[in-house]
Formats: C-alpha cells, structure tokens, sequence
C-alpha cells in the first residue's frame, strides 16, 4: 500500500482500510440479520436492509470524496456556524412529530434526518476549535465553564426529545477533555456518584447510609483530626446520603418508566424475561449460542427469526456473535481496538492542536458507541438504542460516523499544511 | 504528564474490550445453556396423534370408529391483542367465560399452546373457519374421539377420556403429557398400548411469531406416527344388542361365551347408556350425571357385581363330590329339612334328581362328606383339611379370585379358605356346621357372572376352560397368550355326564321347563333364587347349549326378579335361542321377559 502524496496529501491508509473492512462485514451482518432462507432474497435487494445499506455505503463515498474536495478550512474555521446550524436544527426537531416516542428525526419524503448524528462531529469541531483558540489548558474555572457549556446545550436539548442514548454519547467528550488537561478528579467524582446510584440499586438504602456512616466515621477517627482535615470528609458523606436519597427521586421523577424498567432488567434479567426483560434475554441467547465457532454465515437462527428484536440496527452485535462465535466477536472487538488505538496514535502525531482535540473527540464516540452497544447486547449496560458504528443498519448514522472519521483523515492527511498555522 | 494521559485512554479503551471477550466467552463458551434456551427457541414440536385402533365385533360389524373433532388452542402471550368482543360473539361465550379459559391456559403455560375450547364439531368448526385468521394465538388442532354407531355395550368398551394426574404418575415409560386421551375403562383402557399407536413427532423450526420456517435439522429426529391396532372383538353385535334390549329397564347381567374357546359372545349390563354421550364436549356433564345416579349405569355389573351364588352352586358341589368320590350318582340322601330348609315334594332323590329338584339337604351331605373326609380325628382339624382341599377346587373352577379377564375392575367374589374363618372364628373354632351354608351357594360365597358363566362353560366343556375374554384379535396378530391357555378344573370328564344329564332334565323337565326349553336344541340349564337380605330375590340362571359340543354358554343374573326359573331362566334361553337359530320363535316368552313383570 503505497501512500499517494499529492498537494500534501498523506492519506493513513491503515484507518481507512479499517473503516472499509468494517463497513463491508458489517453490510454482510446485515444480510445475515435479515437473510429469510425461503424468500432467497439476494444481499442487493433493495426490499432488504442490506440492499438498501449498499445504497447508503455508496453514497457515503461520495460524502467522502466531497470531503476530500472541499477545503480545510471549511472545517477548521466554520467550526461555530456549524454548532448554531446544530442548535437550531436540535430545536427545530423538537416541534416534529413523535417517531417511536422521540422527537428526534426530519423526516423529508422517504429520508429521515437526526439531527443529533451530526451533533456529534459539529460538537467536535467546535470544542476543537474554542480550545485550540483560546488555548484552554483547564487551569481556571472560566476554562472549564465555556467547554462544558459547548457541550452541556446541545446535551440539554438532545435531553428534551428525549435521546438517552445520544446523551450519553456526549459524556465522551471528557476523553478529549481530560487528553487536554481536565482535572480528573472530575471524572472520578462522576464514575463514583454512578457506583454509589447503581449500588443503591442493589443494596437496601438503610445499609448503604450505615454503611456510609461508619465508613466517614473510620476516616474521621483516623485522619479528620483538624477541622481543615475534618470538612471534606463529612462533606463527602453528607453528598453520598444525597446521592443515595435522589436515587429514588431520579429513578422515579428523571428516568422515564421504560428506562427504570431497563436499569432493573440490568441487575436481575430474569424479572420478566418476556417483557421488558425479553431484549436482553434473548440477545443473550442468541448471542451465547453461537459458542466458540459461532453457527456460520447465514445459519444464525436467533436473528434471522427475529427472537432478537432490532436485530439489524441496536442488536447487529448477535448476529455476529451467533454465527461467528467467539472467535468471530474477538476480530471484530479487535478490529475496534486497532481502530480505537490508532486514531488515538495518529492524534498524538498532529502537532496542531485541533486536529488531537478532534481526534480524542472522534476515539470518544466511537468508543462510547462501541461500549454502549455490545454492552448492552450481553447484559452488561442498560438497553439505550444507539448504534454500533459501522455495523448497524442505517443510513443516517452510517453517515455521521463516516463524516466524523474521515474530516479527522482528512486534518491527519493535510496535517503538514495545518500544522503551519497552529 | 499528558504522554501518561494519552496511555490512561488507551488502557482504559483496552481494559473495556478485554472485559467485553471475557463476558463473551463466559456467554459463548463456558456457558452451554444459551445453546439449549437456543434450540428451545426455535424448535415447534408438531405431534401428530394417530388414529386410535378401531374395534370390530366377531363377524366383522364395526363398532367402534373415530369421528374427527376440533380443539380450538391457544398461546396466552400471542393472544394478547385479541379483540375479545369480538371473539366472544363468533364463539358464542361469555366474556367472564373467556377469561376464565384464557387464566386456565396461562396457568399451563403462557408461550405454550393448550386448548381453549375442546372438541367441536365439524359444523361449529365450519361457521368459525373463516374467522379464525382475526384472532391471533388462537389456532385450530384436529383430533378424533370416540363414536358408536350402535349404543351398546358401553360398560364393557370403556371410555376414553384425558388422562389424570394418576395416570400420568403411573406411566413409567412417560409417553402421556396432561391432555391425552386414554381408555379409562373397559377394552379401550386393557387395550390402551395396542389401540392409541405411536405419536409422531416433527420438529420444525419457528421464528419469533411461531410461523414455521422449515424443518428442524432436515426432519433428522422427526418420527412417524403409528396408527393404534384394530381390534376385533369375539362378542356378537346381534346377541348383545339383543341381550341389551331384553334386559332393558332392568338391573342384572347377562354374559354369554363360546365355551370352546372362552370368547365372550355377549356382555350385558343393566341398567347402561349410550356410549356416544361419554364422548366430545359434554362428556364432563353427562360422566357427573352417570355417575350420581342411583342405579349406578357405571357398575359394569358382569364383573364387578357379587352374588351369592345360590342353586347353581350345587353343580360345583356334585362336581368335587364325585372327584374325591365321596358321592356316586346313585347315591341318595333322605331330604331332611331338619338339617336345611327345602322345597317341593320329594324325598329321597339320586344325584341326578336332587340336582332337578334343587333338594338343599343332599348337598348338604355331599359338602359335609367333602369337607369332614375323617382324616383327622378332631372335627375341627378335619374341617379345616377338608375346606382347604374344597377351596383349591374352588380356585380351579375360577372362583374367588378374578377370572383376569381382558376388562379392568374385575372383582373376584369371595371363596371361603380356612384362613378366612380363621380370621372370622378363630382358629380351631369352626368346623363344618359353622360353614354348611356354603352347600347351597349361599352363606359367605360371592361370585360373579361372569364367573358363573364360566362355570356353565366348564361344565359344557366337561371340565376345562379358556378364560373369557372379549377381543380375538389385536391388529394382524391373534388374542392376547393368556386366553389361548386350557385350565383344568381337576374334576375328570366322566363325573359331568351325570351333572350334565340333570342340568338337561332341569330344563326338559324340572324347574326350567316352562321357560327356558327349546325345540331341537338340547338345552342344560341350572336355576338360581340367590337370597338377598336387602330385598327381593335375584333370579339367576345358568345354562349352555346344545348338549353336545355346546357352542353357547350363559348366565344371566336379574336383580330382584325372584326365582331364577322365571326372568333368567327365560332370558337365558332367549340368548340361546338367538344365537343359534338367529331368530326367536317364542314370541310370547320375549313378551314376557320384555314386559318385565315376573311375579
């Protein structure tokens, strides 16, 4: 593979191959999800998800080329443009019909459009832009209120539609956050509030706050003996009541019921496993049948006989995991790493700022995506319908990801003229 | 301090991976039960039931078929979004009735299918046919039950009815789920093995809606289901349905059989009813009603109703008498009825005469000299040796144990050993005039009809018997070994010329003569009054004919009908009459016997 090198363009190949070998087993997936022995439908057909994906991948190499076509800068200076287009699109939405419960899509004829998939890289874009700018280090207070308020408005709206799954996708944006200099306390406060909610969950309230007491008491008898010392550790415990107490208040009053439904089926699956408990049971099974070897391309009967709902879009995972086996779900877990990792590696050889802070930001929501997703699908995560990029059926999200990634090949590849500007 | 952050986000995307392969192989590998939940998942068993064997009668008159009948199934988690009005009026039910079934169809099983409405017709099924499409989990099952096309003998055929929760606890092989039908009683329940055939299975594959997408492993572990066995019975449909009939509005029984071969040629018992209405949707409300009423239509009276034997049991008594040579047929006793009440002037009869004139003194000698052979110089031990040896001719003759013919429930009556009034007096406490009751067939002795019937076949056979039975062949194959076994009654052919000399003067001339004589056909026949504590007596009648090599023994037993000279007698020979001339002569005793006024 030899690298091109005209008008300063050094394409990573080794990316690209990755999103190509990604896209074509995950169109395959497809096909497999939906494949119906006795239509004998083909993998073009455009009756089938996978025939209309081929359509979508088609037209995502054009996306491609225009991204190629077009000038950096319209990335790199319309960075705040695009955000406000965003934000008005993401208001906009919310006067549209309900589509499965969310006001989330455009729809235009037969295409409909989410705003929030392209949320995503125009949030990138701007929080690499305002930090590369204004050279946030993370060291004030001001420096930490202008980039969370990038990312919390759009958050906040995406919130009112309401999109779980793209909300929390936001949350990984503290990847590149804390790659720049965040505090990461921040992060760990945060992944500790989450332990103390889910352990609320499982532990009777009255043990946990004991608990709690005597844990603060411990501390305080061993190291709280000054007030200075003394404060933040009552303080702490004081907030873990709190925390403990709203749990039932978020539970009841923030979470929707299909969404507490999904944290309880979390903990014990076996509560109902033909409601609200079936998604993940059946998963499950589709997924743990397919053993080492997996049944084969084609030969999976869990997904193909719908057991798995949303088989070719949330829950594509079970297909793999049921004809591929395990051997199957390890290249395809190691091809995101090696995707993961390398976007991470390329980040780190911009020297323009912008370009790692966008790349950090682009490892972060596929990362997210990817930990959500298959997390999900074998119980691990609560059931949040957001898609596994590259592989879900989809034209929207197949597009956003593509953008996403290539505007980050496509800084790497021009990097030697960004980098005369930073 | 940011190369160090670059590695964090690096290890911490590596840490989330490798704890993703480790719960994958913990699902994928280690865990085998997701393959099973697997299969489970998408395999439908479709079992087919086989036609249950049919049931010919001797002459190839079939008498017991299959008519086919729809259960209507259902699957609760399917039909969940039923519009139940709407269902309600097409199946003409009431709404609180629907949800009752539906909450007994989810207590069985909420994604398996059960029966919702059982057996309907092919009419009903007919009007809702077309509807059936608008009710989702609601599916139709085709199976047969049970039909008649001439209502007889309903007692000795059994029913067939879903097995209960005892039957499926006995069933060792476990070949019967909960909603199988089985013969409960009768032939169709000794029969159950040969007539229900072998289920077949087929296993499908089924995607999340239950719409079967192809068969399982190419129908690798599907099986084929075996038709049940066809059975031809060795009774006559035309003698039972006339037995039937001339036993109608009367309790008692009448069991007729081929003495040759121990073939039941008929079994009647009265009161019956009509086998077609134990079978299809009402059979719970007409079982419960059969089942309280006072003349107990369920109480297969041939085999499960005991009598004293009364007179016919004298015929024993001469038997054993002549074997152990205590009695010749000359041998004459004075009619002392200080010893026993008689009746009818006579005095001092021979065998032959006592056996016509039923005289209750002379077989109370010939009982005592069988009983007290003065092997033993105590009366009481010489009794005991004496009944012991009595009682194992009892055994011989079929009595006091169950014959173990081919139909369930069959009681064995009662034939006194030594133990018994062991038991009752205590041992060295009762000798022969405790017991001279037993002379006369009364006293502790019980037998059945079927039991006496067979008695009257030993007797036309001149000492020997095949057990009864009432099926000859099962499918291609012949009758079941057991009945193709001679037993002996240990009593030599020689002593029943004389008994059965007497039992032909009994009819010709003694108490049988008016009712029970036909023209051409040597008939032998020996009457029973059988004392009843509880009311009137019952008749009974036992007889085979012709004399020589007799094609048809029979007993009849009428419940509270007096003398067995009047209802028995007369309809015993009427069964004679029928089976071998086809046609009866004597209209005015048919009259008689219909007309059901024997005093």
């Amino acid at each position: 593979m030899k690298r091109y090198n005209n008008l300063n363009i050094r394409v990573d190949w080794f990316l690209v191959t990755l999103y190509v070998v990604l896209v074509i087993f995950g169109w395959l997936n497809i096909y497999a999800s939906v494949y119906d022995e006795s239509l004998g439908l083909s993998i073009f057909n455009m009756d089938l998800n996978s025939g209309k994906q081929l359509m979508w991948i088609g037209i995502t190499f054009a996306v491609i080329l225009m991204i190629f076509l077009l000038d950096l800068n319209f990335f790199t200076s319309f960075g705040y443009i695009f955000f406000i287009i965003t934000l008005l699109m993401l208001v906009g939405v919310l006067f549209m019909p309900e589509v499965n419960g969310a006001k989330a899509w455009f729809q235009i004829g037969p295409v409909k459009i989410q705003p929030a998939e392209f949320a995503k890289f125009t949030t990138a874009l701007t929080l690499a832009k305002y930090i590369n700018d204004y050279n946030v280090k993370f060291t004030t207070l001001k420096q930490y209120v202008i980039p969370f308020s990038i990312l919390l408005v759009p958050m906040g709206i995406i919130m009112l539609q309401p999109d779980a799954g793209t909300f929390l996708v936001f949350c990984s944006f503290v990847i590149p956050f804390y790659r720049e200099g965040m505090n990461p306390t921040i992060i760990v406060l945060g992944l500790l509030g989450i332990a103390i909610f889910v352990l609320t969950l499982l532990v009777d309230q009255l043990y946990l706050i004991i608990g709690v007491v005597v844990l603060g008491l411990l501390l305080l008898g061993v190291g709280g003996r000054s007030v200075k010392k003394a404060l933040p550790i009552i303080g702490g415990m004081l907030l873990t009541i709190g925390i403990i107490f709203s749990v039932d208040i978020v539970l009841n009053n923030v979470l929707m019921p299909h969404q507490q439904k999904r944290i309880q089926v979390l903990i014990n699956p076996n509560i109902d496993p033909l409601g609200d408990g079936w998604n993940v049971t059946q998963s499950k099974i589709a997924i743990g049948s397919g053993g080492l070897f997996g049944k084969g391309f084609l030969e999976g009967t869990q997904t193909k006989y719908d057991f798995v709902p949303e088989q070719s879009t949330d829950f594509i995972f079970c297909t793999i995991g049921e004809e591929h086996g395990w051997l199957g779900s390890l290249v395809m877990v190691a091809l995101f790493m090696a995707l993961l990792l390398r976007i991470l590696y390329v980040a780190e050889r911009q020297k323009y700022r912008f370009s790692r802070i966008y790349g950090y930001s682009v490892a972060g929501i596929l990362f997210f995506h990817f930990m959500i997703n298959i997390g999900m699908a074998i119980g691990l995560f609560p059931v949040i319908g957001i898609p596994l990029p590259f592989f879900s059926y989809g034209g929207s999200s197949l597009l956003s990801f593509t953008i996403l990634l290539f505007i980050f090949i496509k800084l790497d590849a021009q990097r030697t003229q960004v980098s005369t500007r930073g | 301090m940011n190369d160090s952050r670059k590695l964090v986000i690096g290890a911490v995307f590596l840490l989330v991976g490798a704890i993703y392969l480790a719960k994958l192989f913990a699902i994928q590998v280690v865990n085998g039960n997701y393959k099973s939940a697997a299969e489970s998942n998408i395999i439908k068993k479709i079992e087919e039931y086989p036609y249950r064997g049919l049931i010919y009668d001797r002459n190839g008159n079939l008498i017991v078929y299959n008519k086919p009948v729809y259960d209507l199934m259902v699957v609760p988690k399917e039909a969940l979004k039923t519009d139940t009005a709407q269902f309600c009026k097409v199946f003409k039910i009431t709404r609180e009735e629907y949800s009752e079934l539906l909450q007994k169809a989810k207590s069985y099983s909420y994604v398996k299918p059960s029966a919702f409405l059982k057996q309907l017709s092919a009419e009903d099924f007919a009007a809702v046919q077309d509807q059936l499409v608008d009710f989702p989990g609601f599916f139709i099952t085709p199976r047969t039950v049970r039909s008649y096309p001439y209502p007889i003998m309903a007692n000795a055929l059994g029913y067939i009815a879903e097995i209960d929760k005892k039957g499926l606890e006995r069933d060792t092989t476990k070949y019967y789920k909960r909603g199988d039908y089985v013969g409960r009683s009768g032939v169709e329940s000794k029969y159950e093995p040969y007539l229900r055939g072998r289920r077949g299975v087929r296993l499908k594959t089924v995607n999340v809606r239950g719409i079967v997408k192809g068969d399982y492993k190419d129908g690798e572990y599907d099986t084929l289901s075996i038709p049940g066995k066809n059975l031809v019975s060795t009774v006559d449909l035309k003698l039972q349905q006339y037995g039937e009939h001339l036993l109608k509005g009367k309790s008692g029984t009448i069991v007729a059989i081929e003495p040759a071969t121990g073939e039941i040629l008929s079994i009647v018992s009265g009161p019956n009813y009509d086998p077609n209405i134990l079978t299809g949707r009402e059979f719970g409300k007409n079982f419960a009603s059969l089942s309280t009423d006072s003349l107990k239509p369920l109480f297969n009276r041939p085999v499960m109703a005991v009598y004293p034997p009364g007179s016919m049991f004298k015929l024993v008594q001469a038997l054993i008498g002549l074997q152990e040579g205590v009695i010749e047929p000359h041998s004459r006793f004075q009619c002392n009825r200080a010893l026993i009440p008689c009746h009818g002037p006579h005095s001092n009869e021979d065998l032959k005469g006592a056996i016509k004139v039923s005289c209750n003194p002379y077989f109370y000698n010939t009982f005592r000299r069988i009983i007290n052979q003065d092997v033993s110089s105590n009366t009481f031990t010489d009794s005991k040796i004496g009944l012991e040896l009595w009682n194992q001719y009892l055994d011989r003759f079929g009595l006091g144990h169950p014959l173990a013919i081919d139909i369930p429930g069959e009681k064995g009556g009662n034939a006194p050993s030594p133990n018994y009034y062991d038991r009752v007096y205590g041992p060295g406490r009762w000798k022969f005039s405790t017991i001279y009751s037993l002379a006369i067939g009364q006293g502790e002795l019980g037998v059945t009809p079927m039991q006496m019937a067979n008695l009257a076949s030993i007797i036309a056979n001149r000492g020997h018997y095949y057990t009864p039975h009432m099926i000859k062949k099962i499918g291609d194959g012949g009758k079941l070994p057991e009945y193709e076994e001679r037993k002996e009654t240990g009593v030599a052919p020689e002593h029943f010329d004389v008994v059965v000399a007497a039992m032909q003067d009994v009819v010709d001339n003694g108490t049988g003569q008016y009712r029970a004589k036909l023209k051409d056909i040597l008939v032998c026949g020996k009457t029973s009054t059988v004392q009843n504590p509880h009311g009137e007596d019952h008749s009974g009648f036992i007889a085979f004919a012709p004399r020589d090599n007799p094609q048809i023994a029979v007993a009849v037993y009428v419940e509270n009908a007096g003398q067995g000279a009047r209802a028995a007698a007369a309809i015993a020979s009427l069964m004679i009459e029928k089976y071998l001339k086809g046609e009866i002569q004597r209209k005015n005793i048919e009259e008689y016997v219909l007309k059901g006024k024997f005093y």
